[in-house]
């Protein structure tokens, strides 16, 4: 079939929205990219003298590897909390009809509503009431409550897609409640759960706004790190950091998607 | 899978269920239900969707329980008894393989539930496997298996932890029309050599008919009528049953005289003997429907007495036998199916000739007109 002049146009024009969307997507990490690899000492674009001393400062300033490290300890155990917890509540809001079941979905969701500065500037008000200021619980507790209705989400909407024939086979077969879940419910729920705990794990490792109140010196997580360094400075070591950032998660993202398959653990696909 | 040799269908009941009611909701899906399955039988549930019979067979698992009345199985009241106590075999119509087990894990799962021997379990999912013929599948995964193989997996699944009762939610739906009877044939050989109970869902009419020993027409969650295929077809008891099974042609006739067990039934010029437990009082002389089996209408050349005059309007070849629809001119315009086996009809009677319908003396069940 011939094509008219303007179905032509229309496509052209269609392809270059894409182009220019996806050109703004990645427009800020390309910039950044590029300028971490620059050798001058401020934050200029396009570089003229290239260099990798600014990964080297940002590798070795003490503030950052004590930033990432307590960074990977509050996110190793928010996330993992917060999988918990929300799978927990996913399951119980997928399987039981509750009274209250609809402001239960709303307490638990609520997180998504009230700015990340109210939680962190409550749970610093609550911390300094019973003197907890000092240590991890309350970042740990704080992010729990940020990431945990990622995690419900994730988890919920893998159980509205696990078909439940499954589980009642396995109980024709006489297999017991306990048994059922550990042998059919949580191996086919796998995916949904690794993804919740990955969505999590990323959301607690950059989450900066709460973790400014309720960090200290001594837990001060890697973005709070960063920010009191712009303070200070303004040189590529920032931007040498944000492409580390950056190659983290992509592998970590491919990482999953080389064992589990990405389709299956950001939920595209069925597992059928 | 041991082999239940005294087999047969004795008169043992091995699932009884005692005026079960069920209500989701506002609405019943169960009304007083009672039905006894003997041991060994294969006993169809069959009807339209939202008749009940899944209910029943979601009753006899255990996936829920009954609002009134109670379930037997071999004589145990099981009502409170989960699904995962009650030795049942189920298998569902998207055969519900775990997709993350291979076969031999499949098979091997209701064994493993029930700490078998790890030797044991070896040799009895060996045998599951040989019985419906996929030895050498041990190690594939359900998604790599074609339809059919896929249902024989769910097959021996549910058979090699001997049930008391196998459970068979529309297994048929999936598969294409060859396969689906290759596998009917299958299933019934299987079921007849282990001689397992067996209460079988569909709403497909000719699977009910062929495969069973009894099976209970539901409708609106009652059994309409409960009887062996060939009482069902040729004796149906209601309206309902003698149009769901199979084709049926209704004639309006006239009741002619009553006499005991059989009555007989006027249509047009030709006289019907019909069983008169569906006419219970009514009167000589009062109008009726009549329904035939479009194998017993016969084609006549016009002129002959006939019960009906009327149009060939249509052929279908069916390979085996041939359609023919004709319009009738009657009391009220009717449009008659009249089956002829052989080719033969498709030259001997075109589409446009005029013909008379006569009727197999006897065949036929009347209702009076309500």
């Amino acid at each position: 079939m011939p094509r008219s002049a303007y179905q032509r146009l229309l496509g052209l024009g269609g392809k270059l929205a894409v182009l220019l969307i996806l050109g703004f997507l990645v427009l800020p990490a390309a910039v950044v990219t590029i300028a971490a690899f620059n050798d001058k000492a401020i934050l200029s674009f396009p570089p003229q003298v290239w260099s990798l001393r600014w990964f080297a400062r940002a590798i070795a300033y003490p503030d950052f590897r004590d930033g990432f490290h307590n960074g990977l300890i509050v996110t190793l155990w928010s996330s993992t909390i917060a999988l918990v917890v929300g799978a927990t509540f996913a399951f119980v809001l997928d399987r039981y009809s509750l009274r209250f079941k609809t402001a239960l979905e709303g307490v638990l969701l609520s997180p998504l509503v009230i700015p990340h500065f109210t939680v962190g500037l409550g749970f610093l008000i609550l911390a300094a009431q019973i003197g907890w200021t000092r240590g991890y619980p309350v970042v740990i507790v704080c992010h729990v409550v940020l990431v945990v209705p990622f995690v419900l989400r994730s988890v919920y909407v893998s159980l509205r897609n696990l078909d439940q024939s499954y589980e009642l086979a396995a109980a024709s077969l006489g297999a017991q409640p306990l048994r059922v879940l550990l042998t059919i419910t949580l191996p086919l729920l796998l995916p949904g759960l690794i993804s919740g705990w990955m969505f999590a794990a990323i959301l607690s490792f950059n989450e900066f706004t709460a973790s400014l109140f309720v960090t200290a010196q001594r837990t001060q997580t890697l973005p709070v790190a960063m920010y009191n360094y712009v303070r200070e400075f303004a040189d590529p070591s920032m931007a040498a950091l944000s492409v580390m950032y950056i190659a983290g998660t992509a592998g970590l993202i491919v990482f999953a998607n080389a064992f589990l398959g990405l389709g299956k653990v950001l939920n595209i696909e069925q597992n059928r | 899978m041991k082999q239940q040799a005294s087999v047969a269908t004795g008169d043992e009941v091995a699932v009884r269920f005692n005026a079960v009611t069920k209500r989701f909701a506002k609405t019943v899906a169960l009304h007083e239900v009672s039905l006894a399955v003997r041991r060994g039988e294969f006993m169809t549930l069959l009807g339209p969707s939202g008749c009940g019979k899944t209910t029943l067979l979601n009753l006899a698992a255990g996936f829920f329980s009954p609002d009134g009345g109670e379930i037997l199985i071999d004589g145990e009241r099981v009502n409170d008894v989960p699904t995962y106590r009650r030795e049942i075999g189920m298998m569902f119509q998207n055969y519900a393989l775990f997709p993350h087990m291979t076969v031999a894990a499949n098979i091997a799962f209701g064994l493993k539930a029930r700490h078998v021997t790890k030797h044991e379990i070896g040799r009895r999912v060996g045998e599951a496997l040989a019985l419906v013929k996929l030895t050498g599948m041990e190690g594939r995964k359900p998604r790599q298996l074609s339809g059919g193989q896929q249902q024989r997996v769910a097959l021996a699944r549910a058979l090699v932890i001997n049930p008391k009762v196998l459970l068979l939610d529309e297994p048929f739906s999936a598969l294409d029309k060859n396969l689906r009877s290759a596998m009917q044939v299958e299933l019934r050989e299987i079921q007849r050599k282990l001689g397992v109970t067996t209460i079988f869902v569909t709403h497909d009419q000719s699977e009910a008919l062929s495969l069973s020993d009894r099976l209970a027409v539901m409708s609106e969650g009652r059994i309409r009528q409960l009887g062996t295929p060939t009482e069902i077809y040729r004796r149906p008891c209601d309206r309902f049953v003698a149009s769901f099974v199979g084709d049926a042609n209704v004639l309006r006739g006239r009741l002619d005289r009553i006499d005991g067990a059989e009555v007989s039934v006027a249509i047009g010029a030709v006289r019907v003997s019909v069983p008169s437990g569906s006419l219970q009082g009514a009167l000589a002389s009062a109008p009726v429907d009549l329904y035939v089996r479009p194998e017993h209408l016969q084609l006549t050349t016009a002129g002959e007495p006939s019960a009906r005059m009327g149009t060939i309007v249509g052929q279908v070849y069916q390979g085996g036998h041939v359609d023919l629809l004709v319009e009738c001119v009657g009391p009220s315009p009717e449009r008659l199916l009249v089956r002829s086996a052989g080719y033969q009809a498709m030259t001997r009677w075109p589409v446009g000739a005029k013909v008379g319908i006569s009727i197999s003396a006897d065949e036929g069940v009347a209702f009076a007109i309500p």
